[in-house]
This record gives structure tokens, C-alpha cells and sequence, in this order.
């Protein structure tokens, strides 16, 4: 009665791909082929129709106490060992199988991951998964980071957290990135989940401080509460007050995005009632005569954010004259430090006593130079990640690359982000880690100039390299050595980095370099590009050549209709595509949308621009379970 | 202050405005666009007749580019998010501010000029005072109605627009922003000349758009 049907071929996890969301990593690596709503009703998969196939009702209600029936017998073993698979793509294949299959995977699946808030119904996904403990929430894409999309485009939580606060009230975890949240949302969270415990908002907006008050203030068991880059608006309410008086469970407290003070006080009696503490990371308000009277109280820290990392105004003499060498000897299990957000350069030296045991420094608030650079970095001979301004130079990235021969993970910021000036790091810098930072597997880079030839390098010296972005911050450089496009540099990455799944392009392009992309980029997941291309044919290589592809993201680059309609083989099997200021007719557009019915199609408006022509501002288009959305605003029309 | 009301609106926004960095450290159109992107208002996006020609231009195209104002209004590029971006904003600010400030110092019938920092100077009585002990003289002190009417001498700069003004009359953050040089002129042709700054103090007196500048001095 069980038919046993071949499993959709789903990606291997490659085992450089780490599971566990390491502390700064913006990524997200693991995305499945298809989405995490896997069930039958894909129209490009040819499911038959049977007995197993999922006519995407969610999960038929077995009542719980029928007579046994063989089925049965399967599913409760089936249960037993299904509770044991925790990757999302294993779990899609497994409720692909058959009914059976589906079903008990449904049961037994604790972390529901929804890539796309829009891609399935809170109704939907709740009504599948019953018994689910965390939900991770995806909205916006990324390009919203760069205020190409107008405000209040969408990506609500509420509608979601009233959902899954009828479905789950055992809920323990969410994890939000790129959603408008409000205060009335984590009020309800606050209320609804009696055993909550992890709160983690990456790029969300539209909350404030009485909604962290809220969320202080109820949820008893919490033991996570991060908010990393996300907007927080100050409601003069002081949430870190709201916490209990007793002891906490809090294991991990972040809040170094939010741009308010926050009492000191409560702060630190906060800190001294939560033993279990490992993770803090305190803003910018935060002086260093404090940071001090922190450490003191917690040096059980593993994570470790400094606020300012300078002196405050009122008491600057006396918080000069601290010991902060031995606040920080005193932290032993120091590994990931981060913060320095208004450094005064004399006090960098206090952190030398860790500087050995560091996996991850994060500089890229810090305005310091090569020489300030060079005694700290000299030590850290076990980083791992590292973030930077471009404030050290070429010969401080030369400081990196003789001594962190572990580094996996780098990223230059550039202090000055304009377009037109000479730029303190290039291809010299680049060159440098190449050779000395063999084992690199991301790299972020912002620079003035390079060159193919140090790109070029970089795809043969590191060969692990997953994640390339390089921004050339004039659009449209050349080699400036050569005066040729970057065409050559990026087909090297492509070509010779085996295991690149996420790559950024910048700089002058031709259709050459998406030719390369097509035909080696064939694990490629995310593609962004911006001021590229020369015609249609670019973007036809890439939709053509990448059977991966899952997020593209391009902006200003000569793609038309043509192109467009080359990727319909394939749109269903990607999570989005983002095309602003291209060259794209809304008759275009709609084609798609006639020809791929579940896919939701947005074309978006933006006011200030001057139409010169019939060309769609931007388009936004995403797989979906859910149809078009309930709350478009006015400047988007669905097609 | 300058001549005519204009600047005076001009000023008077830019006094009571709240943002990052000094007060009057110029509204680029970089720093539009990033308080833009703070407030969700987008900047003008470039046409696409623009665009289109951008795109397949030679290389040489954009180094030759002699404005670099466009390139600076265009949306989200470079790709950093507004968060950093408005922090490194003030960090900017804060380096230009701490790189000092210079000021050319002449005085009349002194054959050569001096250079002194603006920024180690806390307000207008330490200014006066190095200024006596530079040129060893007596300025005497300031007064809204006289200016330096006790003195041989009396403390002129000239503002960012040309004009030459009485030193004291306006904030000193306004003063420090808007100073190019400074000329300590001799007592007769100190108050022989309407400097600019009389015609202005009549005009904020009596004009009901200029209050704001008379209600700041008297707090």
C-alpha cells in the first residue's frame, strides 16, 4: 500500500556548509532545490498522481486513536527516526516518499524555515506542521538593505505571529530577518508562548523599545535575545528595566544596533543576576569605563560586543586609569569580540590578552590604521572571521594575511563609500590575503580598483572559497592596470572555485564574464549583479547555465523581456528574482505571469523616478503556495 | 549671518536642524541621500536617458566625469546598508573635526600673517584673548550694540559668502563653520565701515522670520 517513490534528487549537502548560524555570517546557506513547502502540487515535477501524492492540504487529521492499521506500525517507527533528521533538505525528500512519509514528516518536523514570508500562508504552514517549535521567517530581499524598495512594502509578521500563536503555544523559538515587526506583534509573542526562549531579529524595522519592554518582561524562560542590525525605535521606555527581578536564563543578549541609552544600572544588575550569560554585546552608548564594570561581573563571556569603547564625556579621567588589561585577561573563554564603535585608538592595547584565544574580531566600526592594526593582528593567529574598515590599507591587510593563516571568513568595509575617490585598499590587498589566507571561504571586499590578475590569484589560492563578492565601487571599472573588463577575474572565480555557491559582481562586465558563470557556475546559488552586461544574452547565460540558481538579484543592467523569458524552465525552482531599472516591459512581465501561474509577479513603482519609457521600474517575482498577497500596497501591482 | 533674508532662512533651518555631525558642516549630496535613506525618502533616481548612456560607455567615461555630484545621488549604491553607512557618517564628521581648523590671521599694518587652530579655542573670550597675545594689542570686549567700541581694534573675519563680519556676533559653532579668515582691523576704519553685521542685527530685530536667531542668544 505504500508506494515507494524515487525521492526529487535534492542538493548534497556539501559538508563545508556549516549548519550552525555562526555569529556574523549573513548568509544563508542552506536553501533547498525547491522550497521548504515540498509537496506534490509542483507543477514543474512530474509527481503521478497516487496514492502517496500530496494534494497540498496539509496534513490529512488521523484521528488519534483508530484501530491499528499496517500503516501504522511504519509511521510509529517512522516517527521514531524521522525526530532524528534536522536537515531541511532531507526532511523534503522524506515527505516526498509517499503519504505516509509525508504525513509523520510532518509531524515530526521542529524548525519550520520559510525562505519567503510570501511563498506559503501562515494558515497553510501551520495547518501542516503541528507540532513545530521554531520558525524562521525570511522577508524582504536584500536589496531592501539599499533603500531600493519604497517603505512599507510588506513582510509583516503580524499575520504569522497571531498564526502560530493559535497553532504553537509551545513555540520556543523565531528567528526573523528582513520583516516589519511591531510592537503589538511581540507584545502577542510575548503573551502567547509561555516557554519562549529565543528571540533573534536581523534587518527587521518597524519596533521599538516598548516592544522589547514586552518581550523583557514576559517571557521568563528567555534565553536569547538578539537584535542585529535591525531598527529599533526609542520609545523612552527602558526595556532592560523590564526584565525580572529574579535570576534570568538569558544566555545571549545582543542589542548593539539599538540607538538608544538604556539605563546602566539595571544593565549591570542584569548582568550580575544571569549567570548562563555568555553572549553580550552592548551599543554604542555603552562607555568603556562601563564595559569595564561588566567584564568584571561576567567573565564567563564567550561573545563579547564593547559599546563605544571610548571614555564617556563626564568621567573621561577616571575610566582612563582602569585596569582593562586584566578585565579582559579575566575572560578566558573569550573568543568573538566585536563593538568599538567610537574607538580612541590608546585603548586597543587592553585587548592583547585575548587576541590569541579570538575566532572572530569584528573592526568595521573602527576607524584605525595599518599601524594601529598591526600589534593586535599580530597575535590573533586563530581567526577565523574578520571584519574590517578599509581605514587599515593594503599594508594592513598585508598584517592580516602574514599571520591568520586560518582566517575562513573576511570582510572590508569601506569607510568613505563614494564612487570617486583614490581608495586607501585594492588588488594589492586582495593579492596578499590570497597568498597568505589559503583556507578563505568568504570574502566580501569594497575597493576603488583591482585588477583581473589579483582575482584571478584568489580563485587559485583559495580553492574553498563558497562566497566571492567583490564590489568595485565605481560602476563600471576596468582593470585599472590593463583598461580591460573584470570579465576575466570573475570567469577565474567560477572556473577554479569548486565550491562557490554565492558570488557578488562588480565593475566593468560584458556578457563574456555571464558566459563564464553559465558554463562553470554550476552550483551557484545567489547571484547579484549591478551595472553589468552588455544585452540580453548575459542574463540568458546565466538562466540557462545555472541549474542552482536560486536568489538573483539585478539592478541597472541592459536585461530585456528576451532574457526574462529565456528563465521560465527555471523560475519555479528559484526562491526570487529581482530585476530594478533593467529593460523590462510590463508586457513582458506579464507574459511571465501568464505563463507561470504560481508564480506571484510584482512590479514595483518607484515615485521619483522620471518615466522616460514604458520600462518597469522593478520587478520582483517569488514561487508561491499563496497566491497573490493580501496587503499590496499601492505602488506595487500584482500581474 | 549674510546679507539678505534668504540666507538667513537658509541658516536658521540649518541652525535648529537635528542631525549627525557639526552643525553646518555642509549638506552634501551624499549626506541628502543618506538622510534620505534615514527618513525613507528616496533621492532622484537618474533618468534612464542617463542610464542609457552610461552603460556603453567607454571606460574612460566615468574617471573623466568632472561632476561627481550624479554619482552620488544614485540609490543604494555602494551596497552598504543605511545602519553603517550613517555610523561611518559621523565618524567622517568626527575626523574632519578633529583635523583642526585653520585660519589665516592679518593685521592691519603687521607685515606678515599668522595661522591659528579655531578648534583648541572653546568659545569667543579664549579666541580674543590668544589674539591679543599673538599681536599684543587690547581688543577690549565685545558688545551687541558697540561692538569693540572701548578699542583701537576690532576683530573682522570674512564668512564663507565673502562678506567681512564683526568677530562675536554670531554662536560660535556658526562662527567656526563659517570663518575663512580673520583681519584685525585698525580703530578708525574699524568703525568708519558698516560692516555687514549692523544691517544684519537691524534686520533680525525687526524681521518676523529672523526671531529665531534673537530668542537663541538671549538663552
Amino acid at each position: 500500500m505504500i508506494t515507494n517513490k524515487k525521492p526529487r534528487s535534492s542538493d548534497t549537502d556539501s559538508n563545508y556548509m556549516r549548519d550552525d548560524r555562526t555569529e556574523m555570517s549573513e548568509d544563508d546557506d542552506r536553501s533547498p532545490p525547491s522550497d521548504s513547502i515540498a509537496n506534490g502540487s509542483c507543477p514543474t515535477r512530474t509527481c503521478t498522481p497516487g496514492s502517496g501524492s500530496g494534494s497540498g492540504s496539509g496534513s490529512s487529521s488521523i484521528p488519534e486513536y483508530s484501530a491499528p492499521y499496517p500503516d501504522r506500525v511504519l509511521e510509529n517507527v517512522l516517527e521514531n527516526v524521522l525526530w532524528f533528521l534536522t536537515s531541511r533538505k532531507d526532511r523534503n525528500a522524506a515527505s516526498l516518499v509517499c503519504r505516509s512519509w509525508y504525513r509523520v514528516e510532518a509531524m515530526t518536523r521542529s524548525d519550520l524555515f520559510i525562505g519567503n514570508c510570501y511563498a506559503v500562508s501562515p494558515e497553510r504552514a501551520t495547518s501542516r506542521f503541528t507540532r513545530v517549535r521554531s520558525v524562521t521567517l525570511k522577508g524582504k530581499p536584500r536589496f531592501a538593505d539599499f533603500n531600493l524598495m519604497p517603505p512599507n512594502w510588506g513582510a509583516h509578521f503580524a499575520p504569522w505571529v497571531s498564526a502560530t500563536a493559535k497553532a504553537y503555544p509551545w513555540l520556543e523559538k523565531i528567528h526573523l530577518k528582513r520583516m516589519s515587526v511591531t510592537d503589538d506583534d511581540l507584545a502577542l509573542l510575548a503573551e502567547s508562548f509561555s516557554g519562549f526562549k529565543e528571540l533573534v531579529l536581523v534587518c527587521c524595522d518597524g519596533f521599538g523599545t516598548s516592544g522589547l519592554a514586552a518581550v523583557a518582561s514576559k517571557c521568563r524562560q528567555l534565553k536569547v535575545l538578539d537584535l542585529i542590525e535591525s531598527e529599533v525605535s526609542d520609545d523612552e521606555v527602558d526595556w532592560i528595566m523590564c526584565f525580572p527581578d529574579t535570576e534570568t536564563c538569558l544566555e545571549s543578549l545582543i542589542f548593539d544596533c539599538v540607538e538608544c541609552l538604556v539605563d546602566f544600572d539595571a544593565l549591570e544588575r542584569l548582568v550580575v543576576r544571569s549567570p548562563s550569560l555568555k553572549k553580550l554585546r552592548l551599543n554604542r552608548f555603552v562607555s568603556i569605563g562601563q564595559l569595564y564594570r561588566l567584564m568584571v561581573r561576567a567573565p564567563q563571556l564567550t561573545h563579547l560586543g564593547t559599546g563605544s569603547f571610548s571614555p564617556s564625556e563626564d568621567v573621561a579621567q577616571g575610566e582612563l586609569e582602569l585596569d582593562y588589561v586584566s578585565a579582559f585577561a579575566a575572560c578566558k573563554s573569550l573568543v568573538c569580540l566585536s563593538g568599538f564603535r567610537e574607538i580612541v585608538p590608546d585603548c586597543l592595547p587592553a585587548i592583547y590578552p585575548v587576541c590569541a584565544n579570538l575566532t572572530s574580531l569584528n573592526f568595521s566600526y573602527a576607524n584605525i590604521s595599518a599601524e594601529q592594526l598591526k600589534p593586535i593582528i599580530s597575535n590573533c593567529h586563530k581567526l577565523q572571521t574578520f571584519w574590517v574598515l578599509d581605514s587599515i590599507c593594503d599594508e594592513g591587510l598585508q598584517a592580516v594575511a602574514t599571520t591568520c593563516k586560518e582566517l575562513r571568513e573576511l570582510r572590508v568595509f569601506p569607510f568613505d563609500p563614494r564612487e570617486d575617490i583614490e581608495g586607501p585598499v585594492s588588488e594589492v590587498g586582495l593579492q596578499a590575503i590570497s597568498e597568505g589566507c589559503r583556507k578563505l571561504q568568504s570574502i566580501l571586499y569594497f575597493c576603488q580598483r583591482m585588477t583581473n590578475a589579483a582575482v584571478i590569484a584568489m580563485s587559485k589560492n583559495c580553492p574553498d572559497l563558497v562566497v566571492f563578492r567583490l564590489c568595485i565601487m565605481g560602476r563600471q571599472r576596468p582593470d585599472h592596470v590593463t583598461g580591460e573588463p573584470m570579465d576575466e577575474g570573475f570567469g577565474a572565480i567560477v572556473m577554479n572555485c569548486k565550491k562557490l555557491t554565492r558570488l557578488a559582481v562588480s565593475g566593468l562586465l560584458t556578457d563574456t564574464a555571464f558566459a563564464y558563470i553559465g558554463k562553470y557556475g554550476k552550483i551557484v546559488r545567489t547571484l547579484s549583479v549591478a551595472f553589468a552586461g552588455d544585452s540580453d544574452m548575459g542574463l540568458k547565460y546565466v538562466l540557462e547555465g545555472c541549474p542552482r540558481l536560486q536568489k538573483l538579484e539585478i539592478r541597472d543592467s541592459p536585461f530585456g523581456d528576451t532574457a526574462l523569458l529565456s528563465g521560465l524552465h527555471h523560475y519555479y525552482n528559484m526562491r526570487f528574482l529581482w530585476m530594478s531599472a533593467c529593460r523590462l516591459s510590463h508586457q513582458g512581465c506579464q507574459q511571465i505571469a501568464q505563463a507561470l501561474p504560481h508564480l506571484v509577479v510584482e512590479v514595483i513603482k518607484h515615485e521619483d523616478t522620471v518615466h522616460m519609457d514604458d520600462y518597469a521600474d522593478t520587478l520582483y517575482m517569488y514561487r508561491s503556495l499563496a497566491g497573490r498577497r493580501h496587503d499590496v500596497p499601492k505602488f506595487v501591482s500584482i500581474l | 549671518m549674510g546679507g539678505g533674508a534668504a540666507y538667513e532662512n537658509d541658516l536658521n533651518f540649518k541652525a535648529t536642524e537635528l542631525r549627525l555631525g557639526l552643525p553646518g558642516t555642509g549638506c552634501t549630496n551624499e549626506e541628502q541621500a543618506v538622510s534620505g535613506a534615514k527618513n525613507n525618502k528616496r533621492p532622484l533616481l537618474e533618468t534612464r536617458e542617463e542610464r542609457g548612456s552610461k552603460e556603453k560607455s567607454d571606460p574612460q567615461h566615468d574617471d573623466q566625469e568632472t561632476d561627481p555630484a550624479p554619482k552620488a545621488r544614485i540609490v543604494g549604491w555602494p551596497p552598504i546598508r543605511s545602519y553603517r553607512k550613517n555610523s561611518l557618517q559621523t565618524k567622517k564628521a568626527e575626523a574632519e573635526a578633529a583635523a583642526g581648523m585653520y585660519v589665516k590671521v592679518s593685521m592691519d599694518g603687521a607685515p606678515y600673517l599668522r595661522k591659528i587652530d579655531l578648534k583648541v579655542y572653546k568659545g569667543y573670550p579664549e579666541l580674543l584673548k590668544a589674539l591679543e597675545n599673538m599681536f599684543k594689542l587690547t581688543i577690549g570686549e565685545y558688545s551687541e550694540r558697540e561692538g569693540y567700541n572701548g578699542s583701537e581694534y576690532a576683530p573682522t573675519y570674512e564668512d564663507k559668502e565673502g562678506d567681512w563680519m564683526l568677530v562675536g556676533d554670531v554662536p560660535w559653532d556658526m562662527f567656526l563653520t563659517s570663518c575663512k579668515k580673520l583681519r584685525i582691523m585698525k580703530g578708525s576704519e574699524a568703525r568708519g565701515r558698516k560692516l555687514k553685521s549692523d544691517r544684519v542685527s537691524f534686520l533680525t530685530e525687526f524681521s518676523t522670520d529672523g526671531w529665531k536667531f534673537r530668542q537663541e542668544e538671549s538663552e
